[in-house]
């Protein structure tokens, strides 16, 4: 789990000089094994629980993986990049929908992020100074990140059902806004109807880092802005967003690689077969891996998948860092 | 910069999730003096506690038999296969399982299962204890069967009595013509003529396959080779969305049905005049249907048949037995099998779950002696056909059933599906299973 610290962490002494900065008493180098003991357990964790299993993936991606080798991978035929060939050709069948896949997957990545983030930023703006009943406000906005997935996704699906949903009976019974009640669940809408689901489950913890991110911004510079003549929109622009950098640096990685690898709101929405319109890039290769059996190409599109985001990652911290340090 | 470390780090090990959730195991077995068996149960009730509601006494009664406890889990339909997935590829499963028998041969080329082999089908009784049709869908053709067949179905067409007197219409229609006729006649206002789960890949694959046998297609060759754009898959497959499409029947909201549940709850209620399902007495009994509205029927058939077409209504529907091959407790587990498919335990559960015994004997009862009975034993035994017994049938299903989801969802919302985009959804399809 990731904790909303990084930004106190950051270093006050990156910051404005109005805080006193609390210079830690230097020790002697003594014990200093010990914070590397006290990783040790985390490292073993993170080998076992990600690096093997990473390192096993790519290690079947290069297998004909198929139903009959499952019992005893070892005797899996090797397939030599076979399998990345296969899910490449992007003149067949299974390569377009690779593409239309992960092209819907990055639409739908950019999508729930703006819309998670500017939700968060605006609700966390909102309750960042003290009126009666703000801890009330702040928990119910936590309330979808709290919930089960499943029984908050399962819920939303009804709500989406054509004939008996709320949604509908709301738009089209209630208000007469349609004539016709459309489909959610089904063709063009789902896709949709998938990022309002997504963006609620997902803006809550978005909205919780900028809240803690904004609870360290000391009061004296918005006092100073004040007194400057700068309004709410200033103050948010020349105090509060340049304060919060380096939360929002690491808060929009997270969210990308969140939502790009999310399985668990589609899988519980739409079942074990999306809708082509919203077919997320995990839903796909989980199709192609345990629903066909095809263990090889499921790791193959894995590998790529991983390969595309750690790229990402690398150009968006090598941007975001490049800046950090010209503004400095 | 510690920042930028911590950064990287969550975002390398964020990135690699996608890779570990290729993974994963399951539960083992039980074990210490006592012989305590895992038992995986499918849904075949009306919930998950119904089920075990049904299957406790029984259990208990082999329990007191044999003196070794059977710790059973209901598996829902939509995590069994997966279950046995990764119990396949851990190692780690339980001992005795059920599977859908259209499963058997994928699961066969596994060698997850233990294999049936003459002196172990003597061991729990003999293989001609079984009904011939449930038992040619447990395996591969030529090879030992890895399951025997425990719960027997085949599909018939359900018809509400009441709403058919109401429309004047005396028989329950034998040709497609004629149901396209009736159904046109029954949808009135909200009322439509027939009911699908067109979101559920299973019962859209099932559909589809048993007209296709009718068009006089095959989505296999002789050697196994897939064969799936062919114009009479393509006639098959139109003749279903053409439900919603052209002949305007079936409510497109049926697009999304996708539980297994909600077309029968349409039946049931009186939403639809007829529904094409499996034995469903129990759960239409359960969702408070007049058992004196419920008539069934053999599915209808093309009529004249094209050439090459056969006179089948139905795929060889059913649930299997399979002992899992790392089971530690052989003996114990097909002492089990052959326990669950005595004939006491055939009639108690079948009569529950209102699906067909697998072994003759059991048809002795009165309870199988009813007219839907009749009809159901009949389809089986003359006009089912087995799905494709070939190692990539999961697959198979898969494809197809989701391809013809997304073509009745596509109809659904307006879209005209035509034969020539039908045949491009097959021809993809195909090219995946290549793969």
């Amino acid at each position: 789990m990731i904790t909303a610290n990084p930004a106190p962490e950051a270093g006050p002494e990156a910051r404005t000089g109005s805080t006193p900065v609390r210079a830690a008493p230097r020790r002697r180098r003594k014990r200093q094994w010990l914070p590397y003991l006290l990783l040790l357990p985390v490292l073993l964790a993170e080998l076992l629980i990600h690096i093997i299993p990473m390192l096993i993936g790519v290690g079947m991606s290069f297998l004909q993986l198929t139903q009959f080798y499952i019992r005893n991978w070892t005797a899996a035929p090797g397939a030599g990049l076979d399998n990345y060939r296969f899910v490449l050709q992007f003149d067949e069948a299974s390569g377009k929908a690779l593409l239309h896949s992960f092209w819907t997957t990055v639409v739908f990545t950019v999508l729930v992020l703006a819309l998670s983030w500017a939700l968060a930023m605006l609700a966390a703006i909102w309750t960042q100074h003290a009126f009666r009943g703000r801890g009330l406000v702040r928990t119910a906005f936590l309330v979808p990140y709290a919930l089960p997935v499943f029984a908050s996704v399962i819920t939303w699906s009804f709500m989406l059902q054509r004939d008996n949903g709320m949604v509908n009976h709301v738009l089209v019974d209630q208000l007469g806004l349609l004539d016709e009640r459309p489909f959610w669940l089904i063709g063009d809408n789902s896709f949709y109807a998938l990022i309002v689901v997504e963006v609620w489950r997902l803006w809550p913890f978005a909205f919780l880092a900028l809240t803690a991110g904004m609870s360290s911004i000391p009061a004296e510079q918005y006092e100073a802005a004040a007194i400057d003549g700068a309004g709410v929109l200033r103050q948010v622009r020349w105090v509060t967003l340049p304060n919060l950098q380096p939360v929002n640096q690491v808060l929009l990685l997270v969210l990308f690689l969140w939502t790009f690898n999310e399985f668990t709101v589609p899988y519980t929405f739409f079942g074990r077969s999306a809708p082509e319109q919203a077919d997320l890039i995990s839903m796909h290769i989980y199709q192609n891996s345990f629903v066909t059996w095809n263990f090889g190409t499921g790791s193959a599109m894995s590998v790529l998948l991983l390969l595309f985001l750690l790229v990402v990652t690398a150009v968006y911290l090598l941007l975001t860092n490049r800046r950090r340090s010209a503004d400095a | 910069m510690r920042l930028k470390r911590i950064t990287s780090a969550v975002a390398l090990s964020l990135a690699a999730a996608s890779l570990a959730a290729c993974g994963g195991g399951d539960e083992g077995s039980g074990s210490g003096d006592d012989v305590t068996l895992t038992y995986w149960a499918s849904n075949q009730g009306t919930s998950l506690e119904n089920d075990m509601e049904v299957l406790q006494p029984q259990l208990d009664a082999f329990t007191e038999e044999t003196g070794i406890e059977v710790d059973v889990e209901v598996v829902p339909w939509s995590d069994l296969l997966n279950r046995i997935l990764a119990a396949t590829a851990s190692g780690e499963g339980p001992d005795v399982l059920n599977i859908g028998n259209t499963w058997s041969a994928s699961l066969q080329a596994t060698g997850a299962l233990k294999q049936f082999d003459d002196a172990t089908m003597e061991q729990i009784g003999g293989a001609d204890r079984f009904l011939s049709g449930s038992l040619s869908a447990t395996g591969a053709e030529g090879q030992p069967p890895t399951a025997v067949p425990l719960y027997s179905l085949a599909y018939g067409l359900y018809y509400n009595k009441a709403m058919f007197a109401e429309a004047g219409i005396t028989e329950p229609p034998a040709t497609w013509a004629q149901f396209v006729e009736d159904a046109k006649k029954l949808t009135t206002g909200d009322r439509w003529g027939v009911s699908i789960e067109g979101g559920s890949v299973s019962e859209n694959i099932h559909n589809v396959f048993t007209f296709s046998e009718q068009q006089g297609g095959s989505f296999f060759d002789e050697d196994g080779e897939p064969t799936f754009d062919t114009p009479e898959n393509v006639a098959a497959i139109k003749q279903y969305v053409d439900l919603i499409q052209t002949d305007e029947v079936a409510n497109p909201s049926n697009a999304e049905y996708s539980n297994g549940t909600e077309a029968l709850a349409d039946f049931a209620n009186g939403k639809s005049a007829m529904v094409m399902w499996q034995a469903a007495a129990g759960s239409l009994a359960e969702l408070g249907m007049a058992a004196e509205d419920i008539g069934v029927a053999p599915v209808p058939v093309l009529d004249p048949l094209p050439a090459g077409g056969e006179d089948v209504t139905s795929i060889v529907a059913g649930i299997n037995l399979a002992v899992f091959e790392n089971t530690e407790h052989e003996e114990e587990a097909l002492q089990f099998v052959e326990f669950m498919t005595s004939t006491d335990t055939q009639i108690a559960l079948n009569k529950t779950y209102g699906s067909l015994p697998s072994v003759e004997d059991a048809y002795t009862d009165p309870a199988f002696q009813t007219e839907a009975v009749e009809t159901f034993k009949d389809v089986l035994s003359n006009r089912a056909a087995p799905m494709p017994a070939v190692p990539e049938e999961s697959q198979f299903e898969t494809l197809i059933g989701t391809a013809v989801k997304n073509m009745l969802a596509e109809a659904a919302s307006g879209t005209t599906v035509t034969e020539d985009a039908i045949s491009e959804q097959l021809a993809a399809a195909q090219q995946q299973l290549g793969g």
